[in-house]
């Protein structure tokens, strides 16, 4: 049935508007390999902010990984991290500026190695943040080494033979640590390489900045995600694999809240 | 009336710091400066002025803390000793490459390592030539009374804002833990966040209200070109403030035979020194560098075509001689004398040194 199929410009000429771009992602070209989950998640993470309102009052702290340049597609004002810092650098934010609304985006890497302390200390303090954790197994910007987040028996440029835990211990469910702390509010495990689950996950960023509104603690959604390049596989490859493996030991869903 | 206190340097800076309309500090304790905090905690000043006070989970965390806070144009603190401030300096480099204005306090103990609690002047190195990554300075100013704790608070600030670049106050166990007579100056208040928008918007991260750009605050540029133009950039600030910025005292130096270069507590051991040398027939003088960065070098390099010899003394294997003999440039003989590792010079030691390095020698 092709005469059915239309054209991209009947579809424009039948004033149907099927998909817009938020004003808060800037038009800056993406530095993500094509099919990283990484765009989708600052994507969804700004069509938020901007649906609640919170463009003029929003801080976004970018971490030390792939989306070290967040700030050059995030259309708010933004802080540069260093390596694992952002959650200490939001305190100092949200502690001078608590009407403001803060976030930090962070990978695996930033934020279940380098960042533990920080991490863990702004969630126990209850710090009225939000955390966007970017899981994707690896560190995605120095080359695809193990990251603390690495599936057993996983290749990395750092365990080349795959991660073996007799000497590399296991990998750090953080997410689950962090549920167990008071100071948490919502702690949330989402994904974005299928479109129903991109909802899904967008959805869930919603609740966290909605709840931070209300000052009740911490919020926290971990997105699992890919690094096609990290991992050496097709970006198609990459999400079947992540579905496969990453979301058996990484299980999706609400931890609290 | 004068507002008079008797009171330990570490306490002077934190009520200092409440007077001066500071809107945060963020610190972690280490022993010889932990009264900063502690004083702070028990005056509660978010109820005299809305100050936030914050004990973070480590040096790390507390610096970047004050990063977060100092981007959003917040007037900002943080204080620590020796190991701690080894701990954030990769948030001062930060700092410093992101441009942002705050205070650091180092209330240096004797190292290496995690050394002794007392006194020391061994971090000279580490804050006056770097300490943290890359190309950067720090305006570093050097209390050598209870009363220049206090003053060097809104000193630090007001250059930090002015130069937007981290200001700090190297101070030693002596004069932290000292007490003395210290004139407090009056209730400045803090800024409100208009005037904090009106003041800052063109840089610092408030929320982008009423239409502005983004402001951003980073220091990372991928680009090599740019990351020189930005190095340029620092450097030529450096420049001005190398030109305008040097703060020293010059005691006895009308006409000197001898000059002490010391900073800080070692600089009181040597006006006694001075004194016990008088008596003997010597006449000695003292140039005791304010500002460590920018260095009083011109100052030096007049007095050293004065004097027939300098003894530097400080409380280190010597650090600051470096930077006098520079100065000096081989005009006249420049000898150190150091007591280290939280030993403290005696003022008999320093005109010993003196008539044996310098006079003698
Ligand atoms: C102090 C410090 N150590 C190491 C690095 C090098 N480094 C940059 S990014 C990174 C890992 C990033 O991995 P992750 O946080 O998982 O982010 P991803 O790139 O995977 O999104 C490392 C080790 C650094 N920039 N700073
Ligand atoms: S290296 Fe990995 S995480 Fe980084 S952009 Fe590419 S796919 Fe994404
Ligand atoms: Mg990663």
């Amino acid at each position: 049935m092709a005469e059915n199929i239309l054209t991209p410009e009947e579809i424009i000429k039948r004033g149907e508007l099927v998909f817009k771009k938020t004003k808060l992602m800037t038009d800056n070209e993406l530095s993500y390999c094509p099919g990283c989950g990484h765009g989708v998640a600052h994507r969804i993470t700004m069509e938020v902010i901007e649906e609640l309102g919170l463009e003029e009052k929003t801080i976004g702290v970018a971490p030390v990984g792939c989306s070290v340049l967040a700030y050059e597609f995030m259309n708010v004002d933004m802080q540069e991290a260093a390596h694992g810092r952002a959650p200490a650098v939001a305190t100092g934010i949200k502690r001078v500026y608590p009407d403001k609304t803060v976030f930090t985006y962070q990978g695996d890497g930033d934020l279940a190695a380098i960042g533990t302390a920080e991490t863990l200390h702004a969630c126990n303090r209850g710090e009225n943040i939000t955390i966007i954790f970017i899981n994707n197994g690896i560190y995605g910007m120095t080359g695809g080494q193990m990251a603390p987040t690495t599936l057993p028996g996983m290749k990395s440029s750092t365990s080349p033979y795959g991660r073996d835990i007799n000497m590399m211990g296991h990998p750090l469910k953080i997410t689950e640590l962090i549920a167990m702390l008071p100071g948490t509010v919502y702690v949330t495990r989402q994904a974005v390489h299928k479109p129903g689950l991109v909802r899904k996950a967008k959805k869930a960023i919603k609740k966290a900045f909605e709840l931070q509104q209300e000052n009740k603690g911490t919020t926290f959604v971990e997105i699992v995600s890919n690094c096609n390049s990290g991992w050496k596989m097709t970006p198609v490859d990459a999400n079947n694999w992540l579905d496969k493996h990453m979301l058996d030991y990484y299980p999706l869903g609400d931890l609290k809240g | 009336m004068e507002d008079v206190k008797l009171m330990k340097g570490n306490e002077a800076v934190a009520e200092a710091a409440i007077r001066a309309g500071v809107d945060a500090y963020f610190g972690y304790p280490i022993t010889p400066q932990s009264e900063v905090i502690e004083y702070l905690m028990a005056e509660e000043p978010h109820k005299r002025t809305g100050m936030v006070v914050l004990q973070a989970e480590s040096e790390l965390a507390a610096i970047n803390m004050v990063y977060g806070a100092a981007a959003c144009g917040k007037k900002v603190m943080t204080s620590s000793s020796s190991p701690g401030i080894s701990l954030k300096q990769e948030g001062i480099s930060y700092i410093a490459g992101s441009e942002l204005p705050c205070l650091i306090v180092d209330v240096v103990r004797g190292g290496p390592g995690l050394g002794t609690i007392q006194p020391s002047q061994a971090d000279y190195f580490q804050m006056v030539k770097g300490g943290g990554h890359g190309d950067y300075r720090l305006i570093v100013l050097a209390p050598s009374t209870v009363q220049e704790m206090a003053d060097f608070v809104e000193l630090g600030f007001e250059l930090a804002f002015k130069y937007r670049n981290p200001a700090l106050i190297l101070s030693d166990g002596v004069i932290g833990q000292m007490m003395e007579k210290v004139v407090l100056p009056p209730q400045k208040e803090r800024l409100g966040d208009e005037e904090i928008d009106k003041r800052y918007g063109s840089w610092a991260t408030t929320g982008k209200k009423n239409g502005r750009e983004r402001n951003i605050i980073t220091s990372l540029e991928l680009k090599p070109e740019r990351q020189e133009a930005h190095n340029l950039h620092l450097q030529a600030k450096y420049k001005e403030i190398s030109e305008k910025e040097v703060r020293l005292e010059k005691i006895n130096c009308e006409n000197p035979d001898y000059l002490f270069v010391a900073y800080g507590s070692s600089a009181r051991i040597c006006q006694k020194a001075i004194q016990l040398a008088e008596e003997k027939g010597i006449k000695a003088g003292l140039l005791r560098p304010i500002t460590l960065w920018p260095f009083p070098s011109k100052e030096i390099n007049k007095l050293a075509e004065q004097v027939k010899g300098i003894l530097v003394v400080e409380m280190s294997a010597g650090q600051m001689v470096e930077d006098v003999k520079l100065a000096v440039n081989g005009k006249v003989k420049v000898e150190h004398f150091g007591r280290f590792g939280g030993m403290v010079h005696s003022p008999d030691e320093v005109l010993e040194a003196l008539e044996t390095k310098i006079i003698g020698g």
